[in-house]
């Protein structure tokens, strides 16, 4: 394994209670890695021959670590690989990515999460965590093999059915008292089935009225949010809530952390920054479940990951072929791309404006996610011995998307065009460096 | 004049005027012996229908062989994702046959604007899933200007199924650009989402309260009577079609309130009709109803849509 020196970078080191083992934050440094984990920082002379990465200038984070990634392999490979979606993570400064259980087959045992994992070590761009399926098949009838994928080699510990919501009350309450003794924790995709049906893909106001498209209310989250946090405390289990989208959930994880409730929440960079009268032009790119909200949610959204209410920023990159996007608005598919302008979006968005440090970005797409995930060696600190999964930003930087610039194989990016102050110079895995600038970098 | 036709605010009042002007000459040829304009010669119209549609579809084919086009008509079901051919590939096989025209029906939202991005051809909205059918809003003021005039300061009320209704929207949309005022009536449950925010937006009157609304101090010049759709009766939206009916229907004793109030006001259906749960015989078959009057306008005003979309600069008939 080679050593690499980076060099100047201001360091946004996440360190506990002042510990002097770790560098200080928000002041450069230099950190020195060898064999993928730092073996020494502050100014450091390098040794002969070291590969240097020159960073004055930007700033140095922990890997980012997305808790809701569709890598569609297997089944979909025309919509995206676990290599391009790899590529795509990379490129986003991703180190991890916990990929959802929705593909074909299901992952819902041990040999279908070894499997994922696998691959994901043998593209070696990203650790490739799967994320087990609460239910088998995604039915939401039987629980899975939810043992079994703890233990596998896969080591799961995230179990969601998204895409689909576990409806049923007891088999939710089975699935989170089962999970307790492996600390596992369900993220539960939250739509009430009876009040936003298959159908329903638009936010349900005034918008969806003129357009004449199926509504999809705030509600139809928020009961089953309700429903789970009450779940959460009977069972004294850990529940995740996916992609948040309305202020009426962010106002239950609030009263439910307020009383020690184990429940933490994500927020998608979408549901953050773009509003429902997008989909005013029926254009599919903008089709995502649940839908873009109004301003009222996405400012309830952006207080709520300020405070930190909500705990982690999520992609739910969604890659789709063209040809299931180009139907009729309610026929296309739901989701959208996420990896490669999460970082762009949320710092643009919440710490261009004063509204979040860039210490607290690295908590939301870090170390919290991280810690939700069970994964020891992502959202660490930067001392001697940790693990060495970092990512180079430039702060400065203004980034325009384009759509065809992209690592995914799919196209649904709705960025395109978009820019955003902040970019993603390079991520480190280990020690390697896997993208500069948007270029994987093959190890 | 805009090359599509996908919304109703697609066109200004002036738009809307010459089309209803240009239609009351097409409405002289229907009259005549032989019926053929050479107008759109070596013009191709097709008939695209996602959904099935007997009396719009059969419209715009006489409207078109009326005027010499060549009209072509072609059904195809609905894909859903990643199963049979997508929306765009569909309509660019079409589009690549170099015609003028698609005419458009599909059942769901938004597809014919989706279309117009995607082909080169014309797109005139033959109705759209629950969003609108602009040339029913133009034939239904076609029907309204030929019996009572001039719109402006008109009240027109809507009742019914709006929630789902693209009649509904459209209409709302021409009937103010002509300076009508309009009232639109349902149950909670059958009213659009936002509804409140945009009517005090778009500047038009809702009510839960037929009654109220028929005895109001701003006595009604025409009603509309909305459709009910079949799976809307099974509980879902209102417990029994009977109460229905009671709450919302053009019923007799209705009908009397209404014609006491105004002799000359006209009550209007798009078809096809519940007789007995919209609307009574009795206020189908009055001298009030020009329900037949709305289909036979449909003729004349999709010719005269035609006209302005595809035939050049000249005189129409």
């Amino acid at each position: 394994m080679s050593d690499l020196l980076i060099t100047g970078a201001v360091v946004w080191n996440d360190r506990e209670a002042g510990d002097p083992r770790e560098p200080r934050p928000g002041e450069p440094a230099d950190l020195l890695i060898q064999d993928g984990v730092v073996t020494q920082f502050g100014r450091v002379d390098a040794p002969a021959g070291v590969r240097r990465l020159d960073a004055d200038g930007l700033s140095l984070l922990p890997g980012f670590v997305d808790l809701h990634t569709h890598l569609r392999e297997p089944g979909r490979e025309d919509a995206e690989t676990i290599a391009s979606g790899s590529a795509a993570a990379a490129a986003g400064g991703f180190t991890a990515v916990l990929a959802m259980a929705n593909t074909s087959p299901v992952t819902d045992t041990a040999e279908a999460a070894e499997l994922l994992y696998d691959r994901g070590r043998t593209v070696g761009l990203v650790d490739v965590i799967p994320v087990g399926a609460v239910t088998k098949g995604l039915g939401g009838e039987e629980l899975a093999e939810l043992g079994l994928m703890a233990r596998s080699r896969a080591r799961v510990r995230l179990f969601s059915d998204d895409g689909l919501c576990v409806q049923d009350a007891r088999v939710m309450r089975r699935a989170l008292e089962y999970l307790k003794p492996f600390d596992g924790v369900i993220s539960q995709h939250a739509q009430d089935a009876s009040l936003a049906g298959a159908g329903a893909c638009c936010h349900e106001g005034e918008i969806s009225g003129r357009l004449g498209l199926p509504g999809w209310p705030g509600v139809a989250e928020s009961v089953i949010v309700a429903r789970d946090v009450h779940l959460a405390r009977h069972t004294d289990s850990r529940v995740h809530i996916a992609h948040v989208s309305s202020a009426e959930s962010v106002e239950i994880i609030r009263w439910a952390k307020d009383r020690g409730i184990k429940v933490t929440a994500e927020v998608t960079p979408h549901h953050l920054a773009l509003g429902t009268e997008l989909v005013a032009s029926y254009d599919p790119t903008f089709k995502v479940n649940p839908p873009l909200r109004p301003s009222e949610d996405q400012e309830a959204l952006r207080n709520a990951l300020a405070d930190g209410t909500i705990d982690a920023v999520a992609t739910d990159h969604a890659p789709h072929a063209r040809h299931d996007k180009e139907h009729a608005f309610e026929a296309a598919a739901f989701g959208m791309l996420g990896l490669e302008t999460a970082f762009s979006v949320v710092h643009h968005l919440m710490v261009t404006t004063g509204r979040m440090t860039m210490i607290d970005l690295t908590r939301r797409m870090s170390r919290n996610p991280a810690r939700i995930a069970g994964l020891g060696g992502h959202g660490r600190g930067m001392g001697v011995g940790r693990p060495a999964n970092l990512v180079l930003v430039d702060p400065q930087r203004v980034v325009t998307v384009d759509r065809a610039a992209s690592n995914s194989l799919s196209r649904n990016n709705p960025w395109h065009g978009m820019s955003f102050k902040g970019a993603v110079h390079a991520t480190i895995l280990r020690g390697e460096v896997t993208a500069i600038d948007g270029k994987v970098q093959h190890p | 004049m805009t090359k599509h036709l996908i919304s109703s605010a697609d066109l200004t009042r002036a738009d809307v005027e010459a089309i209803l002007d240009t239609a009351a000459s097409m409405h002289d040829v229907q009259r005549r012996e032989v019926k053929k304009l050479p107008t759109l010669r070596g013009r191709t119209i097709i008939n695209f229908f996602f959904e099935d549609s007997t009396r719009t579809r059969s419209s715009f084919e006489i409207a078109g062989k009326w005027m010499s086009a060549d009209t072509i008509n072609l059904s195809a079901k609905g894909s859903s994702t990643s199963k049979g051919e997508s929306l765009r590939d569909s309509v660019q096989t079409i589009n690549a046959m170099a015609v003028d025209a698609l005419v458009i029906r599909h059942n769901q939202s938004g597809a014919c604007q989706q279309v117009a991005g995607w082909v080169n051809a014309s797109v005139i909205n033959a109705g759209d899933g629950t969003h609108e059918h602009p040339t029913q809003a133009l034939l239904d003021a076609y029907t309204l200007r030929s019996r009572i005039g001039e719109l402006d300061g008109k009240h027109v009320v809507i009742v019914g199924d709006l929630t789902h209704s693209r009649v509904f929207r459209s209409n709302v949309i021409t009937l103010m650009t002509l300076g009508a005022r309009v009232t639109v009536v349902a149950p909670p449950t059958l009213m659009p989402s936002g509804i409140g925010s945009w009517s005090a937006t778009d500047g038009f009157a809702t009510s839960w309260d037929f009654d109220e609304v028929l005895s109001g101090e701003d006595r009604p010049d025409a009603v509309m009577m909305l459709r009910v759709q079949r799976e809307r009766m099974s509980g879902g939206y209102f417990p029994t079609p009977r109460e229905y009916t009671v709450g919302y229907g053009l019923t007799r004793p209705r009908l009397a309130t209404l014609l006491q109030r105004n002799p000359d006001v006209l009550v209007m259906h798009p078809g096809p009709m519940n007789r007995g749960l919209e609307i009574s015989a009795d206020a189908a078959d009055a001298p009030s109803s020009v329900i037949l009057d709305q289909v036979s306008s449909g003729l004349a005003v999709r010719m005269a849509v035609l006209y302005h979309l595809l035939a050049g600069e000249g005189s129409a008939a």
